[in-house]
Formats: structure tokens, C-alpha cells, sequence
């Protein structure tokens, strides 16, 4: 028993050979939201407190794809999405198509606890945002150089990129991994059980390099790449598609609850059986303080931490 | 295997005093629906395809909440939303915030097989329908001079009813409707317009699908996306079955409720009927919804808990049955 905490900024063909001038920061920021984290936690603050305010931290890195450093839609614009789910009372709130509001996650969970509705989008998520008088900033703030290069290399090969590609420098062919071209991407996410044993999950993202204006993945969909219960809670990362059809989120849960298999047993059957190779990573906990984070892609950046000690930070 | 068999609905929460006239327009517009999809499977159609062409129909004629005839958002506008499943390969389409596409469905089958990604919404999805040349006709088209009716009495009764801003009890949260039974979505269920048409389908060869659409909830923000177009939430197939929910569309997204049928039907190793019961009396909350399912077997099955559904069923042994209430 006791609180835990779990957070990925994202799975993908994450290069073993990632530079230091790569995994450096992502590393220390991973570490930063994690202690975040484990002193809200350490205060007794409740989970959906928790995850709101760790998605948000993830959210302001930049080197991230949420927030800020999120990737680029074909139109070179950000359209960001999230979702946040409160386990024991089953709300849930979630955005899409956001271009000027700093903290997606947080804008979710006012749709959640400010309307009567679950999911609000583009123009009239926007519209609400102003409303509610929430941080917006203008879409400088969001774009870095980084996502533009990527942008420009999506457009040249065609593809849609899931984004976790270094901007190339020397067109090194060690992020071409899957036979549709695809390479794997970013989103962040945080899960956490806290000391009264509340479950929540949120999870925020800038979607895939190049996506046609409009699209949505699966970080806004509840079930798919956020969902929490009195069990579990989960937030997922990878191929938005394959993660929506598949019901991700929900389907570990499920499997805890209908079939009594325990959370790490049932996060790494529905991640290593049900997912093609390199489309999918999760994080979750469970109410019994456990963590798991799977993933079948090259690796995923994460970090965890529960009440008794025990805490990691990896790629 | 059990041969096919197809279930339609127009939506779960009627108002009791419906006039007969009403009913019996309902009835006939789900039995030629039915009948649709009938003559489509004896011909052999797969699933997917006799789910977009049913749900087409349903689209197509005024009656029922989706395309037109769709309820109208607190601007008076329409904007419509569909999703589709195919079972086979649990391959999905969705779209979301369509203000000139004919017929939803149709697109969203078109994002599913015609684009690298499952879900479109607003700008990007009309965009994507002029590039794959959908019929598109002007957002009037779509709005009826009874949802323009409805949507002042929505008005009306939310100035009374609640201002959502404020937190009053039950009413600011999904599934409301806790104290009385005749509220849907927080309007009396006389001006709430029963969400969403959908239709799912087992073929000869035991494939199933399932496809909803719809214009969402009267009165709503611009922008509320409900549980139509979620995958899991409002439509759902795969090996072992096809689901199209109705209802709350709140209450539809925080149970899962498309996936749960499925999933207790995989994980518990329960029959349709079982699950679809299941579902419905554990799921739900507080909130109101219905649904239909089919299975691989060739079973159809139905559930709602609010004051009746739309629907129609029939398999091929000649069993066909067209209702409203319990």
C-alpha cells in the first residue's frame, strides 16, 4: 500500500545511441517532475491534484511533444490535445485541437469539473478556454526549431512521423525502423495512486509530426490513452491509431477487473500481445501502490517512484 | 456459426407522451432500415458495408438526431459526428465537428480506409471531405424547423433548470437526471433529442461492425464532442462482436460502454444477452443510455435503462422485431 507515481514523456525508436546532448535534459527533466510529484504526494495531496500538476511541468519542457515543443501539424500550426481522469468517481475531462492555451491538461480538467460535458474541441474548447480566463500564449510559444526541422523532414520523406526523431543531422537511418517509414513519438502523461488510495491519470500531447490538421489521436480519448478506476490508472503513448482501435488504457483496467489478473501481468500482455511491435508504451499503478510501465517500442522515457523508497528514472 | 444479423437504433430516451403519429413514422423509418440491411446481407454484403449503408439512411431522413434533422448547438448551428468499426481487423474511423458532409458515416469510413490516421475533426475533416469529393451541402440543409423549435425550449428550460457554471447538485457533472427520471442530459426529456442512430451487423462469415452518428446533444457548446465518434465509448467491434450505444453521451464515455460489452464478454466469458445486461445495469452510473449488439454467433441483442429506445433487430432466421418502450 502506500502512494506511487509514474510519468513517460513518450515511446518511440528512441536511438540506443542517443546523444548526451539528448538524453541529458530529457533525463533531469523526467527526475525534476518526478520529485515534483513525490512532494505533492508526500503532502498528501490528492492523485488528480498530482497528475494535473506533473502533466503541466511536462507540458512547459520543451523538449517534449505537449505544451510547449509540441510537433507540427502539415500546416506547420500546434494542435494540442489531453485528457484527465479522476479513478474513484470516473469523471473525465479532455480537450483537442487547442492552439493558444499553455496548459492543454489543465483546461481538461475544467471541462470536467466547470461543464456538463466530458470532451470540448478546436474553436469552442478555444472559446471556453477564454471563459474560464486559463493561460494562453500565442503559437511562438509553443514551436521550437526542433519540431520545424522535423516538420521539414516528414514533408520531405511524406510521412507522418511519430515524433521521436532527432532532427537528422547526417540522415543516420537509425530512426527508420518500421516497414510504413513511421517513427515513434512523444506525448507525456502521469498516473499516480495517493496515500488514500485515489487513483488518477492525465496525459497531454502535440500529436504526430505532419498530422492533417484535425486530427485526433488517442491522448484525448478516454479508454484509449488515459483511463482511471478504483483499480488502476493508466496513460499511454505511441501510435494514436493503433492505441484508439485497441482501447489501450481501458483494456488493462478491464483485464484486473474481469479477469483478477494483477496490474503488471495485465499492462504487459495488453502492451507485449494485443499491440503490434513498436506502437505502444504505458505507464501505470495500480490501488495497491504498484507501477508498471511496458512499452514495445525501442524505449520510453519514464520515471516512477512509490511510498516505500523506490524510485527509477529511464529511457 | 450462426448466420447474420443486424440490429438499428434511433436513440434511447422517448419522451412518454411521443404523439402515436411520431411512433409509427419511428417504427417505419427502422423497419426500412432494417429491411435495407436485410436484402444487403442476403446479397451477400459484408458487415461494414451494410452498417454504413443502413446508417446512411438513418442519416438521410429528418427523423431521428443525425444528419439531418440533427439537433442543433447553443448557436443554432448543426455539427455532426459518426464513427465506425470494422470487427475483422478492429480497424476504426471517426469524425467530429462536420458542419456540411452529407453523410457522416460515409466520411468517417473514409478516414478509416483513406487516411493514414482514425479520428478528423472540424477544419481538418471538412478539408479531408472536399479532398476525397463527399457530397457537401450548406449547414441549412441540416437543421429542421422542429430542432429550431427545440432548441429555444432547451434554452428555456436551462434558464430554469440550471446555469451550468454554477455547481449545483448532479447537474454539473456527467450523468445527470438523478432526481427525476424524465430528464436527459439535464433537459426535460420532452426537449431532449435522443442522441444518435447506429447500426451493427454480423455477415455470413461472422464479421461484425458497428457505425453511429449523430448532431450531439440540443443545445450544446460549440466544440462538445460527445460519445458517438469515441471508439470504446459510443462504437466498438471486434472478433467477438459489434456495439452502437445512445444515451448520455457523458455517462457512455466514463463506462466505456461499447468496449465493456466486448470486454466482459472476452475477459468473463459472457454470452451477448449477459454482457449487454451486464453492462447496462453495471456501468452506467447514474447516468441514462441503451444499446444494440451483435455477436459472432449470430446473436442480436439490446439494453437500455432509461424510458425507451428506438430499435429494430432481426437475424436470419426470420426473427425481426421493430420497438420503442420495454
Amino acid at each position: 500500500m502506500g502512494w506511487a507515481i509514474a510519468l513517460h514523456g513518450g515511446a518511440g525508436d528512441i536511438p540506443l545511441s542517443l546523444p548526451l546532448e539528448s538524453r541529458q535534459p530529457r533525463e533531469e527533466a523526467l527526475r525534476r517532475c518526478l520529485q515534483i510529484g513525490v512532494e505533492a504526494l508526500k503532502a498528501k495531496k490528492p492523485s488528480l491534484d498530482v497528475v494535473e500538476l506533473v502533466v503541466r511541468e511536462l507540458e512547459n519542457i520543451p523538449q517534449f511533444n505537449a505544451g510547449k515543443g509540441s510537433v507540427l501539424t502539415n500546416k506547420g500550426t500546434v494542435e494540442m490535445e489531453a485528457s484527465i481522469m479522476d479513478g474513484s468517481t470516473k469523471n473525465c475531462g479532455a480537450v483537442s485541437g487547442l492552439k493558444t492555451v499553455v496548459n492543454a491538461v489543465s483546461l481538461a480538467r475544467l471541462v470536467m469539473e466547470k461543464t456538463p460535458h466530458v470532451y470540448l474541441a478546436f474553436d469552442g474548447a478555444e472559446e471556453f478556454a477564454k471563459e474560464q480566463g486559463i493561460e494562453t500564449a500565442d503559437s511562438s510559444h509553443f514551436i521550437t526549431a526542433e519540431n520545424v526541422e522535423r516538420l521539414k523532414q516528414a514533408n520531405e520523406a511524406h510521412r507522418v512521423q511519430l515524433d521521436y526523431t532527432q532532427p537528422l543531422q547526417n540522415g543516420s537511418k537509425e530512426e527508420r525502423p518500421n516497414a510504413n517509414g513511421d517513427v515513434q513519438l512523444g506525448t507525456v502523461g502521469c498516473v499516480s495512486v495517493d496515500s488514500y488510495g485515489n487513483l488518477a491519470a492525465a496525459t497531454s500531447t502535440g500529436g504526430l509530426v505532419n498530422k492533417r490538421v484535425g486530427r485526433i489521436g488517442d491522448s484525448p480519448i478516454i479508454g484509449a490513452g488515459t483511463y482511471a478506476s478504483e483499480l488502476c490508472a493508466v496513460s499511454c503513448t505511441g501510435k494514436g491509431e493503433a492505441i484508439l482501435c485497441a482501447t489501450v488504457a481501458r483494456d488493462v483496467a478491464a483485464m484486473m477487473e474481469f479477469k483478477g489478473v494483477p496490474l503488471e501481468e495485465a499492462a504487459s500482455y495488453v502492451i507485449h500481445e494485443c499491440m503490434p511491435k513498436g506502437t505502444a508504451g504505458l505507464v501505470a499503478v495500480s490501488a495497491a501502490g504498484e507501477v508498471a510501465m511496458p512499452y514495445n517500442t525501442t524505449g520510453m522515457f519514464r520515471a516512477c517512484a512509490t511510498e516505500d523508497g523506490y524510485s527509477e528514472v529511464a529511457i | 456459426m450462426g448466420g447474420w444479423a443486424i440490429a438499428v437504433h434511433g436513440g434511447a430516451g422517448v419522451d412518454p407522451n411521443l404523439p402515436p403519429q411520431r411512433q409509427e413514422e419511428a417504427k417505419q423509418l427502422l423497419a426500412r432500415c432494417l429491411n435495407l440491411g436485410i436484402s444487403s446481407l442476403r446479397s451477400n454484403a459484408s458487415a461494414i458495408d451494410v452498417v454504413e449503408l443502413v446508417v446512411r439512411e438513418l442519416e438521410t431522413d429528418p427523423l431521428f438526431n443525425s444528419g439531418r434533422g440533427s439537433a442543433l448547438t447553443a448557436k443554432g448551428t448543426v455539427e455532426m459526428e459518426a464513427s465506425i468499426m470494422d470487427g475483422t481487423k478492429r480497424r476504426c474511423g471517426a469524425v467530429s465537428g462536420l458542419t456540411t458532409v452529407k453523410n457522416p458515416i460515409s466520411l468517417a469510413r473514409l478516414v478509416m480506409d483513406k487516411s493514414p490516421h482514425s479520428y478528423l475533426a472540424f477544419s481538418g475533416a471538412e478539408e479531408f471531405a472536399r479532398l476525397q469529393g463527399v457530397e457537401v451541402v450548406e449547414n441549412e440543409y441540416f437543421i429542421t424547423p422542429e430542432n429550431v423549435g427545440m432548441l429555444k425550449l432547451a434554452k428555456e428550460a436551462n434558464t430554469i433548470l440550471f446555469d451550468y457554471r454554477i455547481p449545483t447538485n448532479g447537474y454539473d457533472t456527467c450523468g445527470a437526471g438523478v432526481e427525476s427520471p424524465m430528464k436527459m442530459n439535464g433537459l426535460p426529456i420532452s426537449v431532449y433529442a435522443p442522441e444518435t442512430v447506429g447500426c451493427v451487423v454480423v455477415d455470413k462469415e461472422g464479421r461484425c461492425a458497428a457505425a453511429t452518428s449523430t448532431g450531439g446533444l440540443m443545445n450544446k457548446m460549440t466544440g462538445r464532442i460527445g460519445d458517438s465518434p469515441l471508439i470504446g465509448a459510443g462504437t466498438y467491434a471486434c472478433e467477438l462482436c459489434g456495439v452502437s450505444c445512445t444515451g448520455e453521451g457523458e455517462a457512455i464515455i466514463r463506462g466505456t460502454l461499447a468496449r465493456e460489452v466486448a470486454a466482459v464478454m472476452e475477459y468473463k466469458g459472457l454470452g451477448l444477452q449477459e454482457a449487454v445486461d451486464f453492462v447496462i445495469k453495471n456501468r452506467l452510473d447514474e447516468g441514462f443510455a441503451g444499446l444494440i449488439a451483435v455477436s459472432n454467433k449470430g446473436e442480436v441483442a439490446y439494453g437500455f435503462n432509461c424510458n425507451g429506445m428506438f430499435r429494430g433487430c432481426a437475424t436470419e432466421d426470420g426473427f425481426m422485431e421493430v420497438g420503442i418502450w420495454e
